[in-house]
């Protein structure tokens, strides 16, 4: 099914204004409602170059696998969908494949990279991340953070020694736990949800998660709902506005329309009370 | 680097320098931190040490672990703080923790293998925080998204009945009165409001209606979805 007239899909990727290069990379193919975003780090030049393996790789692969998948099957072991096991298989590939260019290139010792991947299927969603870049949805005007930073600051928050204001003042802010392509075997974090009319998702790198707070990111949601386009541009200068420390990058996906591969999604719910 | 001062009933004793990932204090003697008194646990509590910052953990003593005067399991520590254990406090000195912080790049903790690697000339990080943060990690998580769940009816003709989640994405509920969703994370399960039929009615858990964001689900909670009842069962 071709998503493009049911998802609409808008994107920038900047510099900042400290930075003299840009390590975060984006992508998207609108057909089958795919959006990739990564964020480098590590080696001279390494980050940008993770950062776009992964990008490229994650996108060509799932361009090849997702076309070949028979939609509403599930992976009998995991009990995940097919399209979320793909999108795990295509990272871990690019993990791979960045690794190796790191083993094989001194200048690329030590990269990796963040990567949050949201793909919009059959009124779904599969979303998939490593590392503390994040996706965000707005639904009844309520944003709500959906993954879960891998970094030092999140575990420390989750086992109860810092509460969330604290970890906001805490000085070990960018400690990343886990990465693409810095070990041969990554650690992918899966989430699947349902999908509504007028969702918006909105994927980011940390560069505007540092700069503004989620009370300005979901004002900015609200006042801009109706232009996608100034939407998306208001982010990135906010966080220009607010610092611009590090390169910031946002991919967002709103839903126009139902997607779902019968007439109506609702037929298809399992019904436990019949 | 952050120091503590340790003192007995107003006489300072003695003042080291936290140059170690972890501190144990106890009344034990291998304990980092020795301290002699009937007051003090075997092993009361430790202290952790991650690049500038410290935590404080009681580990579970008879008398507990004070901070600034209230009884603490873990928390961070802030230059001044004072830690009360038995007749003993030990002051906690950091005159970084206040400093103008640069941005920082964002730096990978390698966990994977045994230490961790160095990215962005980061000479201050040395190979134990990629230990303690793998112990950090590997401590009580609380995590419920590795284990079994099902739903069990409580109300209705199918009372009684069993659904095993075995799919990430469970939905429930009638269409044109409610659904939702059972779904789950690698932080847990949720439950996900998804229509409310005409009435725009959400679904209930404890009693409570819940709203538009993904609510977390523990064992034992009881749902209401399309007037039906049921209970959330953790394996």
């Amino acid at each position: 099914m071709n998503l493009n007239d049911k998802i609409n899909i808008t994107g920038i990727t900047d510099e900042g204004l400290v930075r003299d290069h840009n390590e975060d990379s984006i992508g998207h193919n609108d057909e089958l409602g795919l959006l990739v975003l990564a964020d480098g780090m590590g080696g001279h030049k390494g980050g940008e170059v993770a950062s776009a393996i992964a990008v490229d790789s994650i996108l060509q692969d799932l361009n090849k696998a997702l076309p070949q998948i028979i939609t509403g099957k599930i992976d009998e072991s995991t009990g995940y969908s097919l399209e979320s096991m793909a999108i795990e298989k295509a990272i871990k590939d690019a993990n791979l494949k960045i690794y190796n260019a790191a083993q094989n290139n001194p200048n690329y010792e030590g990269m990796g990279t963040t990567v949050v991947v949201l793909l919009l299927y059959d009124n779904r969603i599969t979303v998939a991340h490593v590392g503390d870049s994040r996706l965000y949805r707005m639904r009844d005007r309520i944003l709500e953070q959906m993954t879960r930073d891998h970094t030092l600051l999140q575990e420390l928050v989750d086992r109860g020694f810092y509460t969330k204001k604290e970890a906001n003042e805490s000085l070990n802010k960018n400690l990343v736990t886990r990465a693409v392509g810095v070990n041969p075997a990554v650690d992918v974090d899966l989430l699947e949800d349902i999908a509504l009319i007028n969702d918006t998702y909105l994927l980011c790198s940390d560069g505007l998660t540092d700069m503004i707070d989620d009370n300005l990111i979901e004002d900015i949601l609200l006042n801009y709902r109706d232009d996608q386009d100034r939407m998306t541009q208001e982010l990135i200068k906010q966080a220009k506005d607010h610092g611009g420390k590090d390169n910031v990058s946002v991919l967002i996906a709103n839903v126009l329309k139902e997607f779902s591969v019968n007439s109506s999604w609702i037929n298809k719910f399992f019904d436990i009370f019949s | 680097m952050a120091t503590i001062q340790i003192s007995f009933n107003g006489a300072t004793e003695n003042e080291l320098s936290l140059d170690k990932d972890s501190i144990t204090i106890g009344r034990k003697s291998d304990n980092d931190i020795h301290l002699d008194n009937l007051a003090v646990s075997g092993h009361h509590a430790k202290i952790l040490t991650i690049l500038h910052d410290s935590f404080i953990e009681d580990l579970g003593s008879t008398n507990g672990t004070f901070l600034n005067g209230s009884a603490i399991k873990k928390s961070a520590l802030s230059n001044g703080d004072v830690i009360k254990i038995g007749q003993h406090e030990i002051k906690y000195i950091n005159s970084n923790s206040n400093a103008d912080d640069d941005f920082e790049k964002t730096m990978i903790i390698n966990t994977g293998s045994a230490g961790m690697q160095e990215t962005e000339g980061s000479e201050e990080i040395e190979q134990s925080v990629g230990k303690i943060v793998a112990e950090i990690a590997s401590s009580d998580s609380g995590n419920s998204s590795q284990k079994k769940a099902r739903i069990r009816l409580i109300s209705g003709a199918n009372s009684g009945k069993e659904l095993a989640l075995t799919k990430v994405l469970t939905t429930l509920g009638k269409p044109g009165i409610q659904v939702a969703a059972i779904t789950r994370r690698p932080t847990g399960y949720f439950l996900i409001h998804i229509d409310g039929g005409d009435n725009g009615e959400h679904p209930k858990v404890n009693n409570e209606i819940i709203g538009s964001k993904a609510h977390p689900l523990t064992d034992n909670d009881t749902l209401e979805v399309a007037g039906v009842n049921m209970t959330f069962l953790l394996e």
